[in-house]
């Protein structure tokens, strides 16, 4: 046996409620995060992440409650996002319970950030997410991007995984702007361009469909796969995207 | 039945409030603590550790810890580490450039992995011995890891009368150390309080022998 391939679910959390919506727009209610975190360990998920898009980043903000109390009693990791952009607010998150936490627009911006919270924390604890779409103006042929994809960088991507996995992360959470919310299976071109690139270990996201789209993402190079609203909504639940998986690559069940 | 009371050296590194719930919901009586007083009477040390080898061998000597665990051991009072809280237990590791003294209880160099991919993140299996207590009832099962350093070898006495340890293996494109049972001392480079169901089985195995 070997190391497993892992499957990931992602709760976009918005004042305490799981959302879910296309390109983060028209946002529906998918359920409490708690209660849907403990199903999906239930029936097997490895890993589980959170995604806070509420609009406030301070400490009364519901996400601490909601990681508190997933990690009283959901024994898996647990990885945190969305609005982190100090190495401050990284140890607030780190102390609520969340394992580790993702990082996006704020290390763009400054990404000697990268370093201080490894420094602080381990790289273990730094995903770094990359929101990327296709971009006839850089060299790699995709382009990276902030904001849900609404603002453009002129960054190249694989510049960007460059620089990044030199500064030292744990892992990249790699999200494709032009499959997200699509259904049409996940990027597989994406994967393939920067798992041949990169010695860190890849999560695939954005575009899950349907349960074939899971070993297909696995088989293009992904060390990891991420879906959200599939789940959510019952359209796969996790073990059937686990048994497809295991078609070709070893899973934990 | 009393819960066993089990101490979690708070040395400042570790996912400590993760390894205290998976304790308690494992059965034991947990405290957080570095005062060196609580953790000697503790039926059971819980030696956490994430990040630089240095810096955690360093952090706990400062404390004074290392004395306590040495003495801890001597007594045959139980001491498990995790992660790098197993890591440190060995008489070296070399980071990068850095080579640095560890608590010296197993002889044996802490070193990167030779792995193309980097840490060696998530689920992964243990091929442990017959005789593994920690391991008992959780054959095939799956263990979180995070970890990019690990020890491949451990020099063992053949002269020695007491019993050598119980040495578990784990293959990422080549075996390293995944746990060690050495009497008192037992050590796991996975997250037991990561592991779900069979992370808290490991964990209640390791208490009921307290």
């Amino acid at each position: 046996m070997t190391l497993s391939s892992r499957l990931i679910a992602c709760l976009d959390v918005a004042d305490g409620r799981v959302v879910k919506g296309i390109n983060f727009k028209n946002l529906q209610d998918a359920g409490d995060p708690v209660m849907l975190a403990k199903k999906y360990n239930q029936e097997g998920i490895d890993e589980l992440v959170f995604l806070d898009i509420s609009a406030s980043t301070e400490n009364r903000n519901p996400i601490f409650d909601v990681i508190e109390r997933t990690a009283d009693e959901v024994f898996i990791p647990l990885t945190v996002g969305g609005g982190v952009s100090s190495v401050n607010h990284v140890d607030q998150l780190l102390r609520a319970g969340a394992d580790k936490i993702s990082i996006n627009t704020a290390a763009i911006k400054n990404p000697n950030l990268i370093a201080e919270i490894g420094d602080r924390f381990g790289a273990q604890v730094i995903v770094l997410s990359i929101d990327t779409k296709r971009s006839a103006n850089c060299k790699s042929g995709f382009e990276l991007t902030t904001h849900g994809g609404k603002n453009s960088t002129a960054i190249d991507l694989l510049d960007w995984v460059s620089q990044s996995t030199k500064m030292g992360i744990g892992e990249i959470l790699l999200n494709s702007i032009d499959f997200d919310g699509t259904k049409k299976g996940f990027d597989l071109e994406l994967i393939k361009l920067v798992t041949q690139v990169c010695d860190s270990p890849v999560i695939a996201s954005g575009g899950a469909g349907e349960v074939n789209d899971f070993p297909a993402a696995i088989s293009a190079g992904a060390d990891a796969v991420l879906a959200a609203s599939i789940f959510h909504f019952n359209e796969v639940t996790i073990n059937e995207a686990k048994k497809a998986m295991s078609a070709v690559t070893s899973i934990r069940f | 039945m009393t819960k066993p009371a089990v101490v979690v050296l708070d040395y400042g590194s570790g996912n400590i409030r993760s390894a205290q719930r998976a304790l308690e919901r494992a059965g034991a009586e947990v405290t957080v603590s570095s005062d060196l007083k609580v953790c000697a009477n503790a039926a059971g040390l819980v030696v956490p550790g994430v990040g630089a080898f240095d810096h955690c061998v360093a952090a706990v000597k400062k404390l004074k810890a290392d004395v306590m665990i040495e003495r801890r051991l001597i007594a045959q009072q139980a001491v498990l580490g995790i992660c790098v809280g197993m890591q440190m237990m060995f008489s070296q590791g070399v980071e990068g450039a850095v080579e640095s003294d560890g608590l010296g209880q197993w002889d044996g160099v802490v070193t990167r992995l030779n792995a193309t991919k980097l840490p060696h993140m998530g689920w992964n299996t243990v091929e442990a011995p017959g005789g593994s207590k920690l391991f008992e009832k959780l054959n095939g099962a799956n263990f979180y890891f995070v970890h990019s350093y690990a020890a491949t070898a451990i020099k063992t006495d053949l002269s020695n009368p007491i019993k050598p340890p119980i040495v578990s293996l784990t293959n990422y494109q080549g075996r390293f150390i995944s746990a060690i049972e050495n009497g008192p001392l037992s050590a796991v480079q996975f997250h037991p309080e990561k592991s779900g169901d069979a992370g808290i089985g490991l964990l209640q195995n390791w208490i009921g022998q307290l």
